[in-house]
């Protein structure tokens, strides 16, 4: 019998470490050479990861939401083949990442909805690799300043490797701040301590409190959501606008639209977007941060956010100016379908120069968009309703929904901003000018 | 064409490239190397090995004839020394073949296919391959460019006839009466100061202000005397002009002043440049750091699934660090280890005294804005020193003052380069003035003088 061990192999991305979104097996189970074990998260994809032995599950390194550094354990496999043989931690192939399919797990499903899209697959941005997850530091040792060199032997080091700890942010105890090995075992006792969810069963406590990790998918949200609001400044710009007409249109071309697909209003606004782009060029773009530059493309791809039990991802009609309303009505159908079955590829889920939200009937009288980092431009679509409008003699009952658009101010000054609302309002209120050639 | 494929196709097969495809061999990748020459690459037949050699002979040959002399303190007598360089150089390559012989049975152990032929890259994932049997085509998953490094060439000095670069100058057969060496680096220096013991007259030109430029004057100042002590003639500002073979003079121009020193052959040992011509390197459009391909810290360029490692990477251009480099691609390729994060990589220069340092210098210390301490501990003190007759040279340790912690050792001695282990333990131990103290170090032994160095710096010395 031979103790095998499963690291966490390199899964490309030119990335340290990668979260667990999945743990494929149990201790006992019985593996084959080859059979997935587990699934692993970068910022841009969703990697399979397969045994490389066949035998028994022993142990297992990560729980699902974990970050471990690349080369971590991941699984231990008694192997029955060798017997005798030394312990001897095995390669683990990855699959070309890009031909790996999407397959985000969904841990914690979104119970709540939200106006803000992000991406959970996106090529164009650049994500700070985060560090690992930082290990509760040695309260007795004060904290590693800022920028300090890191001390520790390399047999430290490369057990600190190996357990995801970055010692960067670890106090060394010993002679000149050197990290020893009592300080990674204290980390690691106090890591496996866990959560705190533990109570006393001598004290009652009233109050239950459950801890769910936030993980895979909605993690990925989270830190694109934080980190889009953090660096770009937003504003927001709200309009009223009259969709009366727009919607008796969408009506009449839905009574004749034959075998082709239903109409909602998102095509007709995609359309409006294109149209509005030959007025407004730089509302569509991306923001490369690192390079202070603005990429202004051509075409037009337009982000359309989507729910998904996994929670919100963003796949992309591409070249929508190519497109009929219907042609975008079926795009936008396979993409949704493609999102909601886990099916959507990378390049699906990336390059999109603006983004629709849209909370359909569930939405508000006005909500604040969170830009799809790197774009700079957001719009908002609230909820349809009729309401009275005074026509300059008369209440008249109309039908109304406010638009609310977020721009980065880094790069979008209020007036373009406005101007850009002022134009969707006109098309969106007189659909003719939509389709009219100028 | 004949057609291969595999996982990992290293392109050299010098220190790092033989040493990243056993790894990637004994990791279960399957590997082929490729090289035009013998496995070994520079360090191993035309570098570290052979030049260890002939320092070696030379200094046996310079004892032996400083007996016959009557020089010998040690009362040891004899006459009559000669030296047959033919043999010498003949018993060098025996060592080289011994050596290269062994890489290639490591390789094959490891199960790495090896191809004998030059490599031109064609893309990213392919390589073709000239061997004597035709153009063999190899795919790989995982290319690593390991293909060293080659001498410059100074313009007016163009290598050839008895313009030697150190290659040549490694196995010529006959003690030239006349050694120039353009350029005191330590290779220029090691191999001018072997010729200067084998009875040739050697004439070093530096263009800077003093030899060993990328150290410290007092490091070399025992270098210095010792060459002194030799006959060579060291000359530092000095520019050299061009050559006259018909009168083996070669010109020299030290300030506005031109003159002309005999030399029946000239050493151009101005330093090395990466190996990338001819490569197909364009094809990939790596990005670039100066004239050497920019790695990350796991040896990967801008191309994924391409590494580089060794001399084609920057400086310091050092077998060791390039096999160091070798071992991480390889577990790079597999998802083992965390890259590049060594503290120390040591230099030696088998100079006469022998140079070894590791870590910073006490100028490069202060230059952090630390609080830097120096100890230094003379050989003379010490008693196998006194007993090797090489009482010249010291050890010395640079330190972080409030918290002892050890930032560089240095040492210049006789002997001094096996210091260089225990240099970089304790760096990569981030071993403490303390640390280095309190452990015994066997007497009588040169690194006595590492611990009573190590006891200055606490204020505790015993010897001194």
């Amino acid at each position: 019998m031979a103790i095998r061990t499963i690291r966490l192999p390199d899964v490309g991305e030119g990335v340290t470490e990668a979260e667990v979104a999945e743990i494929l097996v149990k201790p006992g189970d019985l593996v084959r050479e080859d059979d997935p074990i587990a699934a692993v998260m970068t910022d841009k994809a969703t990697v399979e990861i397969t045994s490389a032995y066949s035998g028994k599950v022993v142990w297992i390194g990560g729980e699902v939401g974990k970050t471990l550094a690349i080369g971590s354990d991941l699984i231990r496999i008694e192997d029955d083949t060798a017997a005798g043989a030394e312990e001897e931690p095995k390669a683990v192939p990855v699959a070309e990442p890009a031909t790996v399919a999407q397959s985000v797990t969904p841990v914690e499903p979104a119970k709540q909805t939200t106006p803000s899209p992000i991406s959970a697959v996106d090529s164009g941005t650049r994500t700070a690799v985060s560090s690992p997850q930082p290990m509760p530091p040695n309260a007795a040792i004060p904290p590693r300043a800022e920028g300090a060199p890191v001390l520790a032997s390399p047999a430290v080091r490369q057990r600190a490797r190996d357990g995801g700890i970055d010692l960067r942010q670890v106090s060394g105890s010993g002679p000149a701040g050197r990290i020893t090995h009592a300080d990674l075992d204290s980390l690691f006792q106090q890591a496996g301590q866990g959560g705190g969810a533990a109570t006393s069963s001598l004290q009652p406590q009233p109050e239950t409190v459950e801890t769910v990790k936030v993980a895979g998918l909605r993690r990925m949200i989270a830190r694109r959501m934080s980190e889009a609001n953090a660096s770009i400044p937003h504003i927001t710009v709200v309009e009223e606008v009259d969709v009366t007409e727009i919607e008796a249109l969408r009506v009449k071309l839905n009574e004749t639209r034959g075998d082709r697909p239903k109409l909602t209003l998102l095509p007709l606004i995609a359309a409006a977007l294109v149209k509005a782009k030959q007025s407004n060029p730089k509302i569509f773009a991306r923001y490369d941060d690192e390079a202070d530059e603005v990429q202004y493309s051509s075409a037009v791809h337009i982000g359309i956010a989507t729910m998904t039990d996994g929670g919100l991802m963003v796949p992309v009609l591409r070249h929508a100016e190519a497109l009929d309303l219907f042609g975008m009505a079926t795009e936008i159908g396979r993409l949704s379908e493609a999102c909601r079955k886990n099916k959507a590829k990378r390049e699906e889920l990336s390059g999109s120069t603006i983004t629709i939200t849209s909370l359909g009937p569930l939405g508000a009288i006005a909500t604040t968009p969170i830009i799809n980092k790197p774009e700079v431009a957001i719009l908002g679509i609230n909820r349809m309703a009729v309401r009275p409008s005074w026509n300059g003699t008369a209440f008249v009952p109309r039908t109304m929904m406010n638009i609310s658009a977020s721009f980065d101010h880094r790069v979008i000054d209020g007036w373009d901003a406005a101007v850009f609302v002022q134009k969707m309002k006109v098309l969106l209120e007189t659909p003719a000018m939509i389709f009219m050639k100028d | 064409m004949t057609d291969l494929s595999c996982n990992v196709l290293v392109i050299g097969a010098g220190p790092g490239g033989y040493v990243a495809a056993i790894r990637a061999g004994q990791l279960g990748l399957e590997t082929i190397i490729v090289e035009q020459k013998a496995h070994g690459g520079t360090c191993l037949n035309i570098g570290c090995i052979p030049s260890k050699a002939l320092i070696h002979a030379a200094q046996e040959f310079f004892a032996v004839r400083e007996a016959s002399g009557g020089h010998s303190k040690l009362g040891i007598r004899t006459s009559d020394v000669r030296i047959d360089l033919a043999k010498t150089v003949a018993w060098k390559d025996g060592i080289v073949r011994q050596l290269t012989g062994g890489v290639s049975g490591l390789l094959k152990k490891a199960g790495v296919r090896s191809v004998q032929g030059r490599a031109r890259i064609v893309d990213g994932k392919t390589v073709a391959v000239e061997t004597a049997d035709g153009v063999v085509r190899i795919s790989c998953r995982n290319l690593v460019i390991a293909t060293g490094s080659r001498p410059v060439e100074v313009p007016s000095l163009p290598f050839g006839g008895n313009i030697l670069s150190s290659t040549e100058a490694l196995s010529l057969t006959a003690v030239p009466e006349t050694l120039a060496v353009v350029g005191g680096g330590y290779i220029g220096l090691e191999i001018g100061t072997a010729y200067a013991k084998l009875g040739a007259k050697v004439s070093i030109f530096e263009a800077k202000p003093h030899i060993l430029p990328q150290y410290d004057e007092e490091l070399s100042r025992p270098v210095v005397a010792r060459l002194k002590a030799l006959g060579v003639a060291v000359h530092v500002n000095a520019m050299v002009e061009g050559y006259d073979s018909d009168q083996s003079m070669l010109r020299v121009r030290t300030g506005s002043e031109v003159t002309e020193s005999a030399a029946e052959k000239v050493l151009v040992t101005v330093g090395r440049q990466p190996a990338l011509e001819d490569l197909g390197l364009d094809q990939l459009r790596l990005d670039m750091e100066g004239r050497f391909i920019r790695t990350d810290t796991r040896g990967q360029t801008s191309m994924r699934g391409v590494y580089a490692i060794g001399d084609v990477t920057g400086e310091p251009m050092l077998a060791h660090r390039a096999m160091a480099q070798g071992e991480i691609v390889a577990d790079a390729m597999v998802g083992h280890g965390g890259g590049w994060d060594k503290r120390a990589i040591p230099a030696v220069c088998f100079t006469d005294p022998e140079l070894v340092v590791a870590g910073l210098l006490p100028d490069q210390a202060r230059d952090t804005g630390r609080d830097v301490g120096v100890a230094t501990y003379p050989l003379q003190a010490n008693g196998r020193a006194l007993t090797l007759e090489r009482p010249d040279g010291f050890v010395r340790i640079v330190f972080d003052k409030p918290s002892g912690l050890v930032l560089g050792l240095q040492a210049v001695g006789a002997g001094c380069s096996e210091l260089a282990g225990e240099f970089a333990l304790a760096l990569e131990m981030c071993a403490t003035l303390t640390d280095i103290a309190a452990t015994i170090h066997a007497h009588p032994t040169l690194g006595e003088t590492v611990q009573e160095a190590a006891l200055m710096g606490l204020g505790k010395a015993l010897h001194a």
